[in-house]
């Protein structure tokens, strides 16, 4: 079981700011039969840096964050993850055990659909309490004060803690499935268009809290969007993809500003200016 | 049609071994839900056939058995599954806890301390704790061979959320061994402690459900709780009203229809020892005027 | 004084005696036979046999005397009966390919080698209660030249043009589960499945059945062929080496064409659901087809998306003896838990009350 203690580190670690990368995809492909997913996706990630993936639907962008999530298995391809004892590892040659730790303390997956992400019909509180539980935090109300504390981190009013997200909107439950998932102060978390099916000005304010939160804990993450504001926002490298391809990657401000591909072009002239 | 015969306990040999198999198997991983091949037995699911089959299993000539429902030897249903083995085993039967080798019990644990000599066979109806939470059985398989309980815990935070209190009153999930989570039969949570460091070797038999598990003696059992909402036993506060007993589980009986009541023993047979060793207790003043 | 009450032995036995005078009723009505009811009350002894998994009409009878005509309960006690039997091993597969059909059916084809064979069926009756039943003498059976006996399977015929999904091939020795012999777990291969559905309430399964024909997971089913009738069954012993026949056994049969489907590798398909009991049992092995095509969604590549094709639920709530073991456990004396919960209720409205009173003072002050 992981210690609590671990659980408290809110600062970026000088020494993860080392050369080598958190995570490394590396070839990556899914074949659904016939149906390409996704193919020969490598890219390196640092910690502390946001990976944008954008592309149309059909582009692979979902198929690639499913493979590294462990939901889909790969046709080929690695997936290395550097773990918290230092050890560079090949996710897939991990227990079953020692892969559900992970995804719960080390790791976050932020879904589009928060219903998925959360457990409706328990409490706020008991939301984001129950990856401390699981890792062994016995104290009541400890527990109950580290969930009230995230919460106002994520700008829910904490007397709502007893309330089941049923009552919560849709920002608010997205917030909650964040605070769910920081909790434990994971090193890397991948977000499946964080934004999607909320009202604008809703998605301001969550992905300026999301910018701030990244920046403040020196989070890794990997956000699949086909909002290129929001790639635009949160990232500083950027992954475009079409047809299950990488088609361009860089950092995020040179791509948009100046995209080499046509399709990049393409979807960049295409955003609406405001 | 021919003549019948039944085999020593009902069961024959081979079903015996299968049992007794998972039986071991369950004492060698204390608290561990073991799958087994239970049988039809004469008594519908769910009225003891687990409880029925581990008895058959492990009866010998020489046992002496004990059966309780409700902590009661007289209960229709202990009755029936006592005459059930002393017709098929022949073997001596007793209501006193003190006397008997295997004790078969619903609901209770006996409130006299039992000894290394002693099997206590339970009757479960469902035996997985996590059943609640987690309608899946492949999920649930899941969680207890990676010891994934922080669902269990949530369950309990939940309770105290909003009750203000652990709202489980029964069946009131335990860690065995500090392993695995295990529920301990439909006995209030008063019974707990019992079950911590016995003398006796418990069995657990769920014939439903075809799952066997156990408790070696001296194992530690300790109840899920929190730091700061530690585990609780509950019993009315008053002394029994036959024997005065202030330490035993009591039965609530209603006595007329204007609110009155009387609280008993659940453990009969305590109960009757109390009785018998001590002088008789003080009864209430108004109880003769409210019976004919 | 209050008394604990005792006595409870003599209550089971006075209640024993009450429920044998109430099973016989009134004497002067004459008293059952069990022969009256495995010939005239057929297609309830035939669900007992098939239900409590033992085919012996007698012992179905008897069952069903001794139930005062409660299908389920004449089941459970057909169940325990069984467990007691020594059993010396699997018969060999029986052919219903050679079946000497009293009633053959397809609703695929028009006609067929064979023909369509009505058979002593409810299916044209007009459901008239008819009073003059008790009093008619019926007329025998009507006689038909017979031209030929060969009644081909209609899955075989479509299999002639590989219409129809072959049978599954495993090799021909692959070890058959055994669900009586071991605990039943999850996921299922398809012979514990249908072993499973095979025993399983005839409601139940019906309901199931009903559901996916709704939408619950709908497989268009065609009733490819139904038939009834006797089949031999053959064993050998291991000692003799050689099959033996052990006797006739009626079954009915159902074949339902469903739901065809082709992958990159396969041309299209169509895909089967089976059913088979003991005796006339056309609803229940029509229902079980249905429902084993259903739970075949997994391996089929088709999402699961309706409770007949959730195998865990299907399974799990099947057998009629657990289910109403379970569900009339709950008259066993509960009162030790509720006793406990009665605690819990006490001590949490006393604290309301105490919150309540501290408010209004508050308010009032």
């Amino acid at each position: 079981m992981l210690d609590a203690d671990v659980i408290t580190r809110t600062r970026i670690d000088e020494a993860e700011l080392a050369e080598e990368p958190l995570l490394i995809a590396d070839g990556l492909t899914k074949w659904y039969g016939r149906q390409l997913g996704c193919r020969d996706v490598s890219f390196e990630l640092y910690a502390g840096e946001v990976l944008a993936v954008v592309g149309e639907s059909g582009s692979g962008k979902s198929t690639l964050l499913q493979l590294l999530a462990g939901q889909l298995a790969m046709s080929s391809g690695r997936v290395l993850y550097r773990m918290r004892d230092g050890a560079t590892r090949d996710l897939a040659i991990l227990t079953e055990a020692e892969r559900r730790l992970l995804f719960r303390t080390d790791w976050g997956f932020v879904q589009q659909d928060a219903t998925l992400g959360l457990r409706m019909g328990v409490s706020a509180g008991g939301n984001v309490g129950e990856r401390l539980m699981a890792v062994g935090w016995r104290h009541y109300g400890q527990i109950r004060h580290e969930a009230e504390s995230w919460l106002d981190r994520v700008e829910i009013d904490p007397e709502r803690i007893d309330e089941t997200p049923r009552s919560f909107s849709g920002g608010m439950r997205q917030r909650l499935q964040i605070a769910r998932n920081l909790v434990t102060a994971p090193r890397l978390v991948l977000m499946d268009e964080p934004t999607g099916g909320l009202d604008v000005s809703v998605q301001a304010r969550l992905l300026d809290l999301l910018r701030r939160l990244v920046q403040d804990l020196g989070l890794a993450a990997i956000v699949v969007t086909h909002d290129l504001a929001v790639a635009r926002l949160l990232s500083q490298r950027i992954m475009v993809m079409k047809g299950g391809r990488v088609i361009e990657q860089g950092l995020t401000d040179q791509v948009l500003d100046d995209p080499q591909q046509p399709y990049t072009q393409l979807l960049v002239s295409s955003v609406v200016p405001v | 049609m021919s003549e019948h015969t039944y085999n020593f306990a009902y069961l024959d040999e081979q079903t015996k071994r299968m049992i007794r198999r998972a039986l071991l198997k369950a004492v060698a991983i204390p608290g561990y839900q073991v799958p087994f091949a239970s049988r039809e037995m004469p008594m519908p699911y769910g009225w003891g056939t687990g409880g029925v089959q581990v008895t058959a299993a492990v009866l010998g000539p020489d046992d002496v058995l004990k059966v309780i429902d409700q902590g009661s030897d007289d209960t229709t249903n202990a009755v029936s599954i006592r005459k059930f083995f002393a017709k098929t085993a022949g073997v001596r039967t007793t209501t006193h806890t003190e006397e008997a080798t295997v004790i078969q019990t619903r609901h209770r644990i006996p409130e006299q301390k039992l000894t290394e000599t002693q099997i206590l066979v339970y009757q479960v109806p469902i035996p997985e704790p996590l059943r609640f939470l987690e309608p899946r059985e492949t999920e649930t398989r899941r969680m207890h061979a990676l010891a994934e309980y922080g669902v269990m815990h949530v369950k309990l935070y939940e309770d105290i959320a909003h009750h203000g209190h652990i709202a489980t009153t029964y069946a009131y999930p335990v860690s065995v061994a500090d392993r695995y989570v295990m529920d301990p039969s439909p006995t209030p949570k008063f019974d707990n402690p019992k079950m911590d460091n016995c003398a006796a070797l418990q069995l657990f038999g769920a014939g439903r459900e075809k799952r066997i598990y156990a408790i070696p003696p001296y194992t530690k059992v300790v109840s899920l709780d929190f730091e700061d909402h530690p585990f609780e036993r509950y019993r009315h506060d008053a002394p029994c009203a036959l024997c005065g007993a202030t330490d035993s589980y009591l039965d609530e009986v209603i006595t007329d229809d204007r609110g009155g009541r009387m609280f008993v023993c659940s453990d009969s047979d305590y109960c009757e020892r109390q009785r018998e060793s001590a002088p008789p207790a003080p009864q209430p003043a108004d109880t003769d005027a409210s019976h004919a | 004084m209050y008394v604990a009450a005792k006595g409870g032995e003599r209550a089971i036995e006075n209640a024993h005696r009450w429920l044998a005078h109430e099973r016989r009723g009134d004497r002067t009505v004459p008293d059952l036979t069990l022969a009256q009811i495995a010939e005239q009350l057929t297609l309830g002894v035939d669900r007992v046999m098939n239900e409590g998994s033992l085919y012996d009409r007698e012992l179905a009878a008897l069952a069903i005397k001794q139930a005062r005509g409660d299908l389920i309960e004449a089941i459970f006690l057909l169940r325990a009966y069984r467990t007691t039997l020594p059993r010396f091993g699997a018969s060999e597969p029986i052919d219903t390919g050679t079946m000497l059909a009293v009633r053959r059916v397809s609703a695929t084809f028009k006609d067929l080698p064979g023909g369509q064979v009505l058979g002593p069926t409810f299916d044209y009756t007009h459901r008239l209660l008819d009073p003059e039943l008790c009093t008619r003498v019926p007329e025998k059976p009507a006689r038909a030249r017979v031209e030929t006996t060969e009644m081909p399977r209609v899955t075989d015929l479509l299999s002639q043009d590989d219409l129809v999904e072959r049978a599954p091939d495993g090799p021909a020795d692959a070890p058959i589960g055994d669900l009586t012999q071991e605990p039943l777990g999850f996921p299922a291969d398809r012979d514990l499945r249908l072993q499973n559905l095979a025993r399983g309430d005839e409601g139940f399964l019906l309901a199931l059945g009903y559901s996916t024909q709704r939408g619950y997971g709908r497989n268009h089913p065609f009733a490819g062929e139904i038939r009834i009738g006797e089949v031999e069954v053959w064993f050998q012993p291991e000692e003799v080496g050689f099959a033996v026949p052990l006797g006739h056994l009626a079954v009915t049969e159902c074949q339902m064409i469903t739901q065809f489907r082709g992958t990159e590798t396969e041309p299209p398909r169509f895909t089967r659901g089976y059913g088979l009991g003991f005796g006339q049992c056309e609803r229940k092995a029509m229902a079980m087809a249905l429902i084993d095509r259903a739970l075949r969604a997994r391996e089929l590549g088709e999402d699961v998306v309706a409770p007949a094709q959730d195998e865990e639920f299907v399974l799990s709530h099947s057998d009629n003896v657990q289910a109403t073991g379970f569900v009339e456990h709950l008259k066993l004396p509960h009162y030790v838990d509720f006793q406990s919960e009665l605690g819990l209720v006490r001590r949490m409205r006393a604290e309301f009350e105490a919150a309540s009173q501290t408010e209004l003072r508050e308010a009032a002050e």
